[in-house]
């Protein structure tokens, strides 16, 4: 009988299945914090507009107010995140030091396809175990690009895209809305209408738009571009005034015994 | 030689709930099913529209189904879900108004009655864990007044100036709350035709269980109007710049 040889590449499923059979017995297992979400993008005449609201939930717990979802590839390339925000986050930053050096490399501004095919060949090599849904879109010698990536690593090429528990609010902004070759203008306003859309009628997403604009040769990162959740000014300032908080030890008794000179030579 | 069991159909019991089999439960999956129904509030009245089909699972069997009603002269009834179940209801609502008007007492069946009454009959069929499988959209004017609900199979009742079912709720509705809530008695018929169309046709974009044949019915002081079929406009021209998914 052949001896059973274990893969040196590749991923083990092993703990899927024992997760599995903890989960039929009883064992509840932690949820990854989800983005919730609603992303999108657009191109549009000069270049295309990515969106982002600021929500991160931890199941019916809003976990982070005003997270940044739109992450920074390159200098010509950002990346919105849907999904598990730990893959989301671990994965652009993985690819974007992956395309960093691939440009030192080949001595070019890198291309979206390059990142594309960088994120799609990670993802599927993990079968959908990590969860990052993205919209990622750049800039390049070759022009505007916009692609979503699947968790599975599937791809599309398209003009609008939205991503997120929101997106079928905000491809609804979309469907209506959009047409080839919009202003700058128009462009920005309907990203947020559609950002907006998800935020207030998807309970995943909230908070604040985010939106970045990128164009050839000029990316601009408009964080919190809009602030339709504001918290109403609280009515009464409610600070001590000082000295109501007694203590007992001056600035001075709190420096440690161990003040002698420390040997930091090799 | 044992009796041959031969039950006569008025013979046959149904199971009764015991210790071992638990609940009375009914085997209930929606067989043909309507998609998504949309209606809100404007100037004049109630605007409410569905469109022509009937799936059959993924199937789009029949073409043209009507699923808007009206039940008499004042409300308009909208259906999605499972059309088996609508038609009974149908059936329900046709011999109330018989009774209604057999009475003869000079009084009209009012729409916020007729949201009471199938609200009443969907959480009963709940109740005895036996739903009839359908959200319903009534609309209509009670004395003047304004009045849009929506009904479904648990028997959730609910009022609100703009109301979609189905895949409307994700689709149709950030559409209708925008361009609707707070305008309810300002929006011309006109801006209410082409909000209505502007919802289906994303409907018919996204939905993938859906038709671009449609029907579009009001409720005003003249009546119920429910419209004749008509295609809507679809523009496919972004596809034109779209070659392969990467590279």
């Amino acid at each position: 009988m052949a001896p059973q040889i274990e893969p040196s590449a590749g991923f083990k499923f092993d703990n899927v299945k024992r997760n599995q059979l903890l989960g039929d017995k009883g064992y509840k297992l932690p949820t990854a914090t989800k983005t919730g979400t609603t992303i999108v993008g657009l191109i549009y005449k000069d270049g295309l507009v990515l969106g982002a609201d600021t929500r991160a939930t931890a199941g019916p717990i809003v976990a982070d107010k005003n997270c940044e979802k739109i992450h920074y590839l390159a200098p010509n390339m950002y990346c919105c995140g849907a999904g598990t925000a730990a893959d989301t986050e671990f994965t652009t930053n993985m690819i974007s030091s992956q395309l960093a050096l691939h440009s030192l490399n080949t001595g070019r501004e890198p291309r979206v396809v390059a990142a594309m095919t960088m994120l799609k060949q990670h993802l599927f090599k993990y079968h959908g175990h990590i969860g990052a849904a993205l919209v990622l879109g750049g800039y390049d010698s070759t022009g505007p690009h916009l692609f979503t990536v699947y968790p599975h690593g599937s791809t599309d090429k398209l003009p609008y895209v939205t991503m997120g528990s929101g997106s079928l609010a905000a491809m609804s902004v979309f469907e209506s809305r959009w047409q080839p070759g919009m202003s700058r203008e128009e462009a920005v306003e309907m990203v947020k209408d559609a950002i907006e859309a998800g935020i207030f009628n998807d309970l995943g997403s909230g908070s604040n738009v985010d939106v970045c604009v990128i164009t050839k040769g000029n990316v601009e990162y408009l964080r919190n571009y809009a602030r339709p959740n504001e918290r109403v000014e609280k009515e009464q300032s409610y600070r001590f005034r000082q000295g109501v908080t007694e203590f007992y030890a001056p600035r001075a008794a709190r420096r440690g015994q161990d003040t002698a000179e420390m040997d930091t030579s090799a | 030689m044992d009796p041959i069991e031969f039950r006569l159909p008025h013979t046959i019991q149904r199971p009764k709930a015991t210790p071992n089999h638990g609940p009375r439960t009914h085997t209930t999956r929606p067989i043909v099913t309507g998609t998504s129904v949309i209606a809100f509030k404007y100037k004049d009245g109630i605007m409410m529209a569905a469109d022509c089909l009937a799936s059959y699972g993924s199937l789009a069997r029949f073409r043209n189904e009507k699923r808007l009603m009206s039940v008499g002269e004042t409300t308009l009834l909208g259906v999605s879900g499972d059309m088996s179940d609508f038609q009974h209801m149908q059936h329900t609502l046709e011999s109330l108004l018989t009774q209604e008007y057999d009475m003869d007492d000079g009084q009209k069946l009012g729409t916020k009655s007729v949201y009471k009454c199938i609200s009443n009959i969907m959480y009963n069929r709940r109740t005895k864990g036996d739903p009839l499988w359908n959200a319903y959209v009534i609309g209509g004017l009670d004395n003047g007044q304004k009045m849009l609900g929506f009904v479904d199979l648990y028997g959730t009742t609910y009022q609100s100036a703009t109301i979609a079912t189905g895949f409307g709720g994700h689709l149709a509705q950030p559409i209708l709350r925008r361009r609707v809530e707070g305008r309810e008695d300002e929006l011309s018929e006109e801006e209410a035709v082409q909000i209505l169309d502007e919802c289906m046709r994303v409907l018919f974009y996204r939905d993938a269980r859906s038709l671009n044949k449609l029907r579009r019915a009001k409720v005003t002081a003249q009546g119920v109007e429910i419209s004749e079929p008509y295609m809507l406009e679809t523009n496919w021209s972004f596809a034109e710049s779209i070659t392969g998914y990467g590279s």
